[in-house]
């Protein structure tokens, strides 16, 4: 449970830093980091407009995204704490349930008819297929080190002994925060601040919503984020207790977000065309993982 | 035996009065002869699967010997699900042909094909007896073409009928080498049989055996390199009958593999690791393909392949419990497949329906020509939808559950395995995530291609949603659909039985799900119903802040272009495009193209069709290579009567020296042995 309110809480301010980061590498003074959180409150207090050409499924579909997010957030564990759902195989359940929050948001881009949202949707479609191997092959590696199946197990068990283990938590780190990127639709995929609807991914899904659904994804990007940033903590967090946990995690989250920002800051946009090679090499990186799995459960002999 | 002879009688007297009839009355006789089938044999399957197992032997004749029948846990599942497809599919029949009343004769035809068709589906899942089973098989695979074919008038239907077939007879074929072989060994067709000459004969010749029969099911089953009668039957046939055949029909081929593993006993492993393969390989090929068709039906044929494999992953996966001697691998992987064929005949058989209302009301399959229908068929997308989300595998519905049990069988397996087999299950834990991606990409695609956006195409008809009667049967579906999504354990219970005769195989204990990983299946059902209660508070309160706003209804967001047209919108192509060109090299895609050229450009076009590499391969290759070679043969087809009455005589001479010869040549071998 407690995983559950220090997610919300790292989520108001973790999309903050990135924009922060990003404003100061430019040379910008930028806005406060709690601007997007503001931002959202604004917008869940405004009336909405709906395409004419859509249906039930475009005013449907935020919250249903919101949702999967918000139940998927319920799973993650902190530390030695379960989440609010913890069973054998949550993280299957895990990643279904924001499955369907990316089915939802698919067909309502889809719902308003325009070209954009299409090719958007598809986009994003694509991606997020070649982005769930990674994740399971990683969980795989992951219960094959631990023996366990559940998220709080796995990362209760996760004893960083090893030089080999302490490369492959930072290894999954990585691959995990490359997934948080994806999901979120950032930097090496997609630029969130491009004016061209032509190169978008998710901001082109999200063209015609307006108001409270608007503030319902905005938000569920916000906390995918904080959330993924939980899931990198917990694996380094081993057994501490709450007393130096706490810290530790919210200075995890301020720094997973500013290499974020950093990432963001520094790099160019991929060629739309090269994105489903980059999300390939994340499963090979996450196949490396559960090579390194195998050394060091010693069944590699 | 009263029994007997009221699954007998019933159809029977059916077919005599149905002619008859108006057709009205032709349809309440056909739903009451499917309805009174149902309730017998459902009852003999509930009583079976609670422990009390049907035995019966019949006279039979000199030539197929006593006939036994039995329904055992195995056989009830598979009855209970037949039932309940045929009672929601009839029913929908009935309306949705009603629409073909001006073809009364036609009607008459089906309406006994429809009778004949669903007790030979059933009586396959109790007859232990070859003979027999051969009889009931062509009566089903007969019936099953004639109803593909009710709309005749169409030459692609025919096609697809003959196509249908030949496939049928090719894997009747098979199935007939399996009985005749043991027949022809122990003198007797019974099934029992088969297991004690395999038992004698354990090793090459039971792999043998066991693999003629899998090659005869995986036929009718359709796993991948055997499906391509699938996309062709299933567009052709009328929408009920199509959901009947992908629900259930194609599903006798599993049970056959199924009761096949129950008798011969093989070298499990070996056979659970080839199963598993194939299961995999027919997952993503089928749902591969299923993204590139542009006809709605052919998308659903294509992901039943894919079905077809999950369900195939998960019988390779029990096989590997029972070779490796893991109790909890077999029940998970049994009881996932089982519960994956009752999930697919549900959600596929509304998907199905679902096509066939669109058709109904456009008169058209093409997804391209689609577009908005959600305004005009409100509740039959929301039904497709539904069926799509649970199609995905997504929670909280049943394809999740299936899915999740397969999952922790893998996850299970992975903790104490060796490193070649850890290989081996990571691939396969790849294959089902990438099969649970592509299944997520092709229904967005379907479901929004045709009921969302707008109108690609103008109808000359006015397009309507069908009758509240003709979606009734699809609600039923629904509501077991969910159910199971909410409360997996009932059924898991149920499963029990079923799976118990599986680990009965090398004498495993094995009485309840618990601790086999997944008792958590409570937690998963609580957890969906958090996330169904979450999405309804927060919609509540997005319905509460917004009564206040002003909500305002403008047209789409167009990038400032202010005559947007409905040519603008991302087809079902469109949304592919990406996809095809970067796994183009899989598939055969034929282009047909005219590019608009110069200053004032004449009309263009461009149209791409994709072609299964593996028909090319399989099926046409070696029919191509065959006619050439039957074409050097032409010159005796030289149309003079003369020369036919020759080849008559020729033949028959010849097969009456024959055994003279044979005898003659044998003397020879001993005379030269002499020598």
């Amino acid at each position: 449970m407690i995983s559950f309110i220090l997610i919300i809480l790292a989520a108001t301010f973790f999309t903050g830093i990135i924009i922060r980061t990003k404003s100061i590498a430019s040379g910008r003074k930028g806005p406060g980091i709690f601007q997007p959180l503001l931002d959202v409150i604004r917008l869940f207090n405004k009336g909405t407009v709906y395409s004419e050409t859509s249906s039930f499924v475009f005013q449907i579909a935020p919250t249903i995204y919101f949702s999967s997010v918000f139940v998927a957030m319920l799973v993650v564990p902190f530390g030695q704490s379960k989440g609010f759902i913890s069973f054998n195989g949550d993280f299957i359940f895990f990643a279904y349930v924001l499955g369907l929050g990316k089915f939802f948001s698919i067909i309502g881009a889809m719902d308003t008819g325009s070209s954009f949202g299409g090719m958007g949707a598809s986009r994003e479609a694509l991606y997020s297929m070649f982005a769930e191997p990674a994740f399971f092959i990683l969980m795989g590696s992951l219960a094959l080190l631990t023996g366990y199946t559940s998220f709080q197990e796995i990362f209760s068990a996760l004893h960083l002994g090893s030089s080999i283990s302490y490369a492959l938590a930072v290894m999954a780190a990585v691959v995990f925060l490359l997934i948080a990127m994806i999901e979120n639709s950032r930097m090496p995929l997609d630029d969130t601040k491009t004016h061209l609807e032509l190169t978008m991914v998710h901001e082109v899904m999200i063209l015609d919503n307006s108001g409270f659904d608007l503030g319902l994804i905005l938000s569920a990007g916000y906390l995918k984020f904080a959330m993924y940033g939980a899931i990198i903590f917990n694996l380094f967090s081993g057994t501490i207790g709450y007393k130096y946990a706490i810290p530790m995690f919210f200075a995890m989250q301020l720094l997973l977000a500013f290499i974020i920002g950093i990432i963001e800051s520094f790099m160019a946009r991929f060629r739309m065309n090269h994105n489903a090679q980059f999300i390939v090499v994340l499963s090979s990186v996450s196949l490396l993982i559960f090579f390194g799995a195998l050394l060091v459960s010693g069944k590699f002999i | 035996m009263n029994l007997v002879w009221g699954f007998l009688l019933i159809p029977l007297a059916a077919i005599c009065v149905i002619p008859f009839l108006n057709l009205k009355g032709k349809a309440i006789a056909v739903y009451m002869a499917v309805s009174f089938i149902a309730i017998l044999t459902s009852f003999v399957a509930v009583k079976a699967l609670m422990g009390e197992s049907f035995n019966l032997i019949l006279q039979g004749s000199f030539i197929s010997g006593p006939i036994r029948l039995q329904v055992d846990a195995l056989s009830a599942w598979f009855i209970l699900i037949i039932n309940f497809t045929f009672l929601t599919g009839g029913f929908y029949g009935l309306f949705y042909m009603s629409a073909y009343q001006n073809q009364p004769k036609n009607l008459t035809l089906q309406a006994i094909l429809f009778v004949l068709l669903y007790p030979a589906l059933v009586s396959l899942c109790f007859i232990q007896n070859g003979f027999a089973f051969i009889i009931a098989w062509e009566i089903m695979a007969l019936s099953a073409f004639l109803s593909v074919i009710f709309e005749h008038e169409k030459a692609a239907t025919i096609k697809a009928g003959i196509n249908f077939i030949i496939q049928s007879h090719v894997s009747l074929v098979f199935l007939m080498i399996g009985f005749i072989w043991v027949a022809s060994q122990t003198g007797t067709y019974d099934f029992e049989a088969i297991h004690t000459y395999a038992l004698a004969n354990v090793g090459v010749t039971s792999l043998w055996l066991f693999a003629v029969f899998f090659i005869g099911f995986a036929i009718k089953a359709g796993f991948v390199p055997f499906h391509t009668w699938l996309p062709y039957a299933h567009p052709a046939a009328p929408s009920h009958i199509s959901g009947i055949m992908s629900g259930v029909l194609i599903k006798i081929g599993i049970f056959g593999i199924l009761r096949m593993l129950l008798l011969i006993p093989v070298d499990y492993l070996v056979v659970g690791v080839i199963i598993l393969f194939i299961g995999l390989f027919s997952g993503i090929y089928g749902i591969m393909m299923a993204i590139l068709q542009h006809n709605l039906k052919k998308i659903l044929a294509y992901s039943s392949v894919e079905n077809i494999g999950i369900i195939g992953i998960g019988i390779g996966l029990g096989c590997i419990g029972l070779g490796t001697n893991n109790p909890v691998l077999i029940s998970l992987g049994f009881a996932g497949a089982l519960l994956h064929i009752l999930n697919h005949s549900l959600f596929k058989s509304l998907l199905f329906f679902a096509a066939g209302n669109v058709y109904q009301a456009t008169h058209s399959l093409d997804i391209e020509k689609m577009g908005g229908l959600i305004k005009k068929m409100p509740q039959t997308a929301l039904l497709f939808l539904i069926a799509a989300l649970a199609i995905s595998g997504l929670p909280p519905f049943n394809g999740f559950i299936s899915e999740f049990i397969l999952y922790t069988g893998l996850f299970g397996l992975i903790t104490n395995a060796s490193v070649v087999s850890m290989l081996g299950i990571i691939f396969t834990i790849t294959g089902l995530v990438l099969i649970g991606g592509l299944a997520i990409f092709c229904f967005t695609k379907a479901f929004s291609v045709v009921f969302l956006g707008n109108a690609r195409h103008t109808f000359h008809h006015h397009v309507k949603e069908v009758s509240k009667f003709q979606l009734l049967p699809l609600y039923f579906i629904v509501i077991l659909l969910v159910f199971i999504g909410l409360f997996p354990k009932i059924f898991l219970d149920i499963l029990i039985k079923p799976v118990q005769l599986f680990t009965n195989l090398q004498q495993l204990p094995f009485n309840s799900f618990q601790g086999n990983g997944i008792e958590t299946m409570l937690s998963v059902s609580n957890s969906s119903l958090y996330f169904i209660l979450l999405i309804i508070s927060i919609f509540g309160i997005r319905k509460l802040l917004l009564r206040k706003k002003t909500v305002t209804v403008s047209s789409t967001w167009g990038c400032g272009y202010t005559a947007p047209t409905h040519k603008i919108q991302y087809t079902g192509s469109s949304f592919s495009r990406t996809y095809s060109q970067l796994f183009g090299f899989l598939f055969r895609i034929e282009r047909k193209e005219k590019l608009p050229k110069g200053i004032f450009p004449a009309k263009a076009h461009l149209e791409t069709n994709s072609y299964d590499k593996v028909e090319k391969w399989l099926i046409d290759f070696p029919i191509t290579n065959l006619k050439l070679f039957m074409g050097r043969f032409l010159f005796f087809q030289n149309g003079k009567l003369q020369f036919y009455i020759l080849y008559g005589i020729v033949f028959i001479i010849s097969i009456i020296s024959l055994p003279i010869l044979y005898e003659q040549i044998i003397l020879l071998i001993d005379f030269l042995k002499q020598l």
